[in-house]
């Protein structure tokens, strides 16, 4: 089987064995040698290659809405950063009585800003598997309404890329306000735990960067998997020629629309997966500029390829 | 978006006529594109449409596809499918069929590919996400390849094809889609006069099952296809009548020889 994939298709091959290799070797390192050795990989620097495995993911989704159908996204970052939120609010929780004001109910920017409790929507957010499909929804549900207005109204091209933009500057602009309770501008950090372990520990940090290679993994595969089914060809042949696509039956926006929140899910899991390995999610994740730097990993990784996203996103970090 | 469930195969054609234009205007910025234009086309008939530049045939076909919105007018598939209530995908879903006068074939895919992707079937998101072609679809396929003459060149980007290849291709796109009329804007443009015989001869194979309207300018082809030609001559029809009889209209010869 794995003769008959490597002849298939070999850059992909190579690159999951890479990635594969990324995830078992370096917590192997960290743990078997010693410190003082030349080859022991510290925590810090696990944590620096898994967060460069959470930006591949981002570019890899870029890859599929830009390089595979044609969408200048210029927010991206946004679905990131929404998805880091997300995860955020779970870490958040888990403080408990831990924080500064040691407020069991509260995380602390709300008791600093005399919140007597906790608003309606961070309810769920202590329990994990609802911190999870959030990251999923969340990104996807916003992206299903945006993209919805935006192609059903035939905004393509450069409007597209220029209210792309405008999205994340607006959600930069409104998490930055201390009222909208995401912490404002320091955003939300001093995590403790994670599943109840200690979020600093090796042990946790090689988890998460193991858990950043699956998921990069997984995604490539299943991106792989839609671009060679028949709707990548719909997707390949919108970016080429979006009027003719029309003209032999296909509603162009939906196709549009699903490659669209596909991407954004995956984004949201790449913010989930980040934010963790960072310790912190602050507004600024939401800059526009961001984003434009996930068009510049692609770009530089090659758009249309799949692997470009991820080669782009390593390379210039 | 209750377009998408229009049963396809129930066009009624009991009084004739699968086509009705009637009164159809369009302008743009004060330009008549079309006036008051009325154009029946049978069920089966080969149709040409000849007129100067500017007459307003690609205009016409943008109409009838859903690309521009007429003025006033209406346009009728049939007796009952009003198509002014229905966009591009549902006209394609419906029945009609369009071959651009450039040639627009996606070129980073395979001649294969191309047909694929116009083949009559199940065009939603889901379905095609999950599509297997069956093996009577690849029988079709193959047909199709054979009739347009490209078999040898199936895997070969489209973009790589020669120019009149790409306009075999897009024909041989528009029959995958089984259309029931068949727009064909300029199918000879930049052919060899050998392409030219071989795409008189498939366009003639077609009449009778289906409705085709050619827009061409080569007047040596229209003859050698054409029953029934319309002269168009500032958005509405100037003439009818077999070839014949259109050259010899007076009319006709002072729009093409000019006052």
């Amino acid at each position: 089987m794995f003769k008959q994939f490597y002849e298939h298709d070999k850059a992909a091959f190579w690159l999951l064995t890479l990635i594969g290799g990324i995830v078992f070797l370096i917590p192997t390192a960290n743990i078997i040698f010693p410190e003082e050795s030349p080859f022991h990989v510290s925590a810090y620097s696990i944590s620096i290659i898994g967060k460069y495995l959470t930006f591949a993911l981002l570019g890899l989704s870029l890859d599929l809405v830009w390089g595979y159908c044609g969408i200048l996204a210029l927010g991206q970052g946004a679905f990131f950063a929404l998805g880091g939120y997300a995860i955020g609010m779970y870490l958040m929780r888990q403080i408990g009585t831990r924080g500064v004001y040691g407020n069991a109910d509260l995380p602390d920017f709300m008791v600093f800003l005399n919140w007597q409790e906790l608003p309606w929507y961070w309810y769920g957010f202590n329990h994990f598997w609802f911190a999870l499909l959030m990251i999923v929804l969340v990104p996807g549900l916003l992206a299903y309404v945006f993209g919805w207005l935006a192609f059903r109204s035939r905004v393509t091209g450069v409007y597209l890329s220029i209210i792309t933009q405008a999205l994340t500057y607006a959600l930069l602009l409104a998490f930055f306000r201390n009222e909208m309770g995401f912490g404002g501008n320091n955003g939300l950090t001093d995590f403790k735990e994670l599943l109840g372990f200690n979020i600093q520990s090796s042990a946790v940090r090689a988890c998460l960067l193991i858990a950043s290679g699956l998921a990069l993994m997984l995604a490539f595969v299943v991106s792989k998997w839609v671009i060679n089914s028949k709707l990548g060809r719909v997707i390949t042949a919108i970016r080429d020629q979006e009027a003719r696509v029309r003209f032999i039956g296909y509603r162009v926006e939906l196709f549009k629309l699903w490659i669209f929140v596909f991407a954004a899910v995956l984004a949201g899991i790449a913010g989930a997966l980040y934010v963790p390995q960072v310790g912190i999610i602050n507004p600024s994740e939401f800059s526009p500029l961001n984003s434009l730097e996930i068009v510049i990993w692609v770009a530089i990784g090659g758009r249309g390829t799949l692997y470009g996203g991820i080669i782009g996103a390593v390379l210039v970090n | 978006m209750t377009a998408l469930a229009l049963p396809t195969g129930e066009v009624d054609t009991s009084h004739g006529p699968i086509l009705y234009l009637e009164g159809v205007s369009v302008s743009f910025d004060g330009f008549k594109a079309l006036n008051n234009l009325s154009l029946y086309i049978d069920e089966g008939e080969l149709r040409c449409l000849i007129g100067p530049n500017g007459a307003g045939k690609t205009t016409l076909m943008d109409v009838i596809t859903g690309k521009t919105r007429p003025d006033n007018g209406s346009v009728f598939f049939g007796q009952t499918i009003d198509l002014l209530k229905l966009d591009e995908p549902a006209i394609a879903a419906a029945g009609i069929g369009r071959k651009f006068q450039k040639p627009s074939v996606f070129e980073k895919l395979s001649v294969f590919e191309n047909l694929e992707l116009a083949l009559a079937t199940n065009k939603g998101v889901w379905p095609t996400l999950f599509a297997k072609l069956t093996s009577i679809q690849r029988e079709r396929i193959d047909e199709v390849l054979l009739t347009i003459g490209l078999i040898e060149s199936r895997w070969q980007q489209a973009g790589d094809l020669s120019h009149g290849q790409k306009q075999w291709l897009e024909i041989g796109m528009l029959l995958m889609q089984e259309p029931k009329v068949m727009l064909i804007d300029e199918p000879v443009a930049g052919m060899t006069h050998q392409e030219i015989e071989r795409t008189a001869q498939l366009l003639l194979s077609l009449q009778g099952e289906r409705s085709v309207i050619v827009v061409e300018h080569d007047m040596e082809f229209v003859r050698s296809i054409a029953k029934r030609v319309t002269v168009l001559h500032e958005g509405s029809v100037l003439t009818e009548g077999t070839m014949d009889e259109v050259q010899n209209d007076p009319r006709v010869i002072q729009v093409y020889l000019g006052d």
